[in-house]
């Protein structure tokens, strides 16, 4: 009995000092998952790659070096100086490759921001106030899920007279919004009949901190590991759209999407002009999926001691 | 003069499309200052309803709530949504059945506590923290300066009641309500719980209602004893009396059904027939008729009223009461 209890209470201080705050224990489980690593060490590259693109790419990528040969020839493969070989234009591809993380990046990271932000106050307030306002809000949020993601792109898009990053950013933003907004209504309406809500009720809390502190923060993990995930399809998105000729108008920017799209028209000649593109933009989205998915087991409540 | 009374209280939860369900239906008691007053019944007689109407926290919409609670001359029924949350947590506390997901997981303990000497006792950060660790003391958790840096997952579950019990407890309220306190915990941690709350509730000057289907939780804390039966109370006396000589076949059927540690081997349990889904509404005559091995025919023509009993001195609510009750032996010792 006496060994009981105190084996137990060494359980407790030990699992006191191991853990003092949720985050940290959230990295502590991620770091023992090693696909949570790989998904972490390409994440970490891709974006130390867009960050010193400038500096890290060997060539001047809007420069047509080998423009004379690619007339006669069309796309080179590899050789000296160009370990990737040369695209249409005779430009170095590694380097395209290169500055194009930094685009996909750049996109990615603001289409998921806005997304987040707009989901989450449209979420946010139907959860908390729930009744018409909730009604109101979610079937315009239904309206926007009803149209396939790629379509609703695509058509939002279409509509911006002149494309550029910006339009793209935009399109991929509002693909966003509803998943994020439905997520966040649908975890603070479970909070909103949560005991612990009740309890702090039953304190006399006031609403509004039973919003911001009880119901809005035991709702976030849900968000924080679908802003992972969106990561991953905002980029392929704007992928998409700049393959499908919607990207940005100038046809010197570098980004996967519209490299993907230019090489098509040399596939059976050069098919590696195609594939190196291809394999950035999967590399990068199957990272940030798998770091998604073990931030989601990590963030679990049902794994936390 | 009465710290609680509870008026014919009613608390009806309309369903779409189907009957409306009454889960309180003209409950009557009464709390003194100081006193323990149980609540007793099996699950769906009403007990966890009747104390979320007293604290005003069952939801607006679908739910009437009729009747009255005079807490200190006011009708808390009445109170404006503001006024009622000042006192929620001031002058009455609550204390829940699961003390993990009453706690909110993202909020390290001592934040929790400091929260409400805040909110209803004005203190700042230094002089709530200096608090804390005083009431945290006091439930007997140790080392309670790190704890307050804890989360609730770091905490076994007796640890988290007492956290629970110190929070509600954090402003001295001249009424606790506990909800099934120890039915989430294991035994042994069940009687510490139960004599941490019997000392503080002492210690505090607190008056306590303790809801509970356990009869071994009502024999070792309770003054007095309101049995409930589908929404109403159908006895209330005495822990002793309640005990040595159950009235209503309802309440002695709960004391039968009692796994006993000196009854003969073997012997098997008495259960009581049938569940609570037989209950008739009680505009139908007794609702236990059912379920009533001393049913007479005036049970099912006529509804009972609580009438006091003058011979066994509690109020019941029964056509034929047992007479000669089978534990009343036992109990006497």
């Amino acid at each position: 009995m006496t060994t009981l209890l105190t084996r137990k209470k060494d359980r407790i201080d030990e699992l006191a000092e191991h853990g003092d705050s949720l985050s940290r224990d959230a990295f502590r489980r991620l770091s023992r998952n090693p696909v949570a690593i790989l998904g972490a060490v390409i994440v970490l590259l891709f974006v130390l790659v867009a960050i010193f693109a400038p500096l890290l790419a060997p060539k001047d990528p809007y420069f047509r070096y080998l423009i004379d040969e690619v007339r006669q020839n069309s796309p080179l493969p590899a050789r000296p100086g160009f370990p990737l070989g040369a695209d249409q234009n005779g430009r170095d591809v590694l380097s395209r490759l290169i500055v194009g993380a930094r685009q996909s990046l750049i996109v990615g990271v603001l289409a998921t921001v806005a997304g987040l932000v707009f989901g989450m106050l449209i979420g946010g307030v139907a959860g908390a106030l729930g009744g018409w306002v909730d009604t109101l809000l979610m079937r315009f949020v239904d309206i926007l899920l009803s149209v396939p993601s790629l379509l609703l792109a695509i058509s939002i898009a279409a509509v911006f007279k002149s494309a550029n990053q910006w339009t793209v950013i935009a399109a991929v933003a509002i693909v966003s919004v509803p998943i994020f907004a439905r997520l966040l209504r649908g975890a603070m309406l479970a909070q909103r009949h949560a005991d612990h809500v009740l309890a702090a009720r039953a304190l006399g809390v006031h609403e509004r901190s039973i919003v911001l502190r009880h119901m809005l923060p035991n709702s976030l993990s849900a968000v924080i590991v679908q802003a992972t995930l969106t990561l991953a399809t905002s980029i392929i998105d704007a992928a998409a759209l700049s393959f499908l000729g919607l990207g940005d108008a100038d046809p010197n920017r570098a980004e996967w999407g519209a490299m993907l799209g230019d090489a098509q028209t040399y596939f059976d000649i050069q098919p590696s002009l195609a594939i190196w593109p291809a394999l950035c933009i999967i590399v990068v989205a199957l990272g940030f999926t798998l770091f998604g998915e073990s931030l989601r087991e990590a963030l679990d409540p049902k794994n936390r001691r | 003069m009465a710290l609680l009374e509870v008026k014919d209280l009613t608390v009806t939860f309309g369903r779409r499309g189907e009957k409306p369900v009454r889960a309180v239906d003209g409950v009557n008691f009464s709390v003194e200052p100081g006193q323990t007053v149980g609540l007793v019944g099996e699950s769906g007689c009403g007990k966890s309803v009747t104390s979320l109407a007293i604290m005003g926290l069952l939801p607006k919409r679908g739910v009437q709530v009729g009747g009255s609670a005079t807490f200190e001359d006011v009708d808390l029924l009445q109170l404006p949504a503001s006024q009622m949350r000042d006192r929620r947590g001031r002058d009455i506390g609550m204390v829940f059945q699961d003390p993990l997901s009453s706690l909110n997981p993202v909020i390290p303990i001592g934040k929790q506590v400091t929260e409400v000497l805040e909110r209803h006792r004005g203190m700042h950060k230094g002089e709530a923290r200096a608090e804390a660790v005083e009431l945290l003391t006091a439930v007997g958790i140790p080392d309670p300066q790190r704890r307050l840096k804890d989360y609730p997952h770091h905490l076994s579950g007796g640890m988290r009641q007492r956290a629970l019990i110190a929070i509600a407890l954090a402003c001295r309220p001249r009424l606790l309500i506990a909800d099934e306190p120890t039915t989430a915990l294991d035994v042994t941690v069940q009687a510490q719980i139960l004599a941490l709350l019997e000392r503080l509730v002492d210690e505090v000057g607190s008056a306590l209602i303790l809801i509970t289907h356990d009869l071994g939780v009502v024999a070792g804390l309770c003054d007095t004893v309101n049995v409930l039966y589908a929404g109403k109370v159908v006895e209330n006396t005495d822990r002793y009396r309640l005990f040595a000589q159950p009235r209503h076949p309802y309440t002695a059927g709960l004391l039968g059904s009692v796994p006993r540690l000196d009854a003969p081997r073997g012997q098997a349990l008495t259960p009581i027939r049938g569940s609570v889904a037989d209950a008739l509404p009680w505009s139908e005559g007794c609702a236990f008729a059912p379920r009533c091995d001393n049913k007479i025919d005036q049970c099912t023509a006529q509804t009972p009223a609580l009438e006091p009993d003058a011979e066994s001195r509690r109020l019941l609510r029964c056509f034929n009461p047992v007479e000669t009750p089978a534990a009343v032996e036992e109990v006497a010792r």
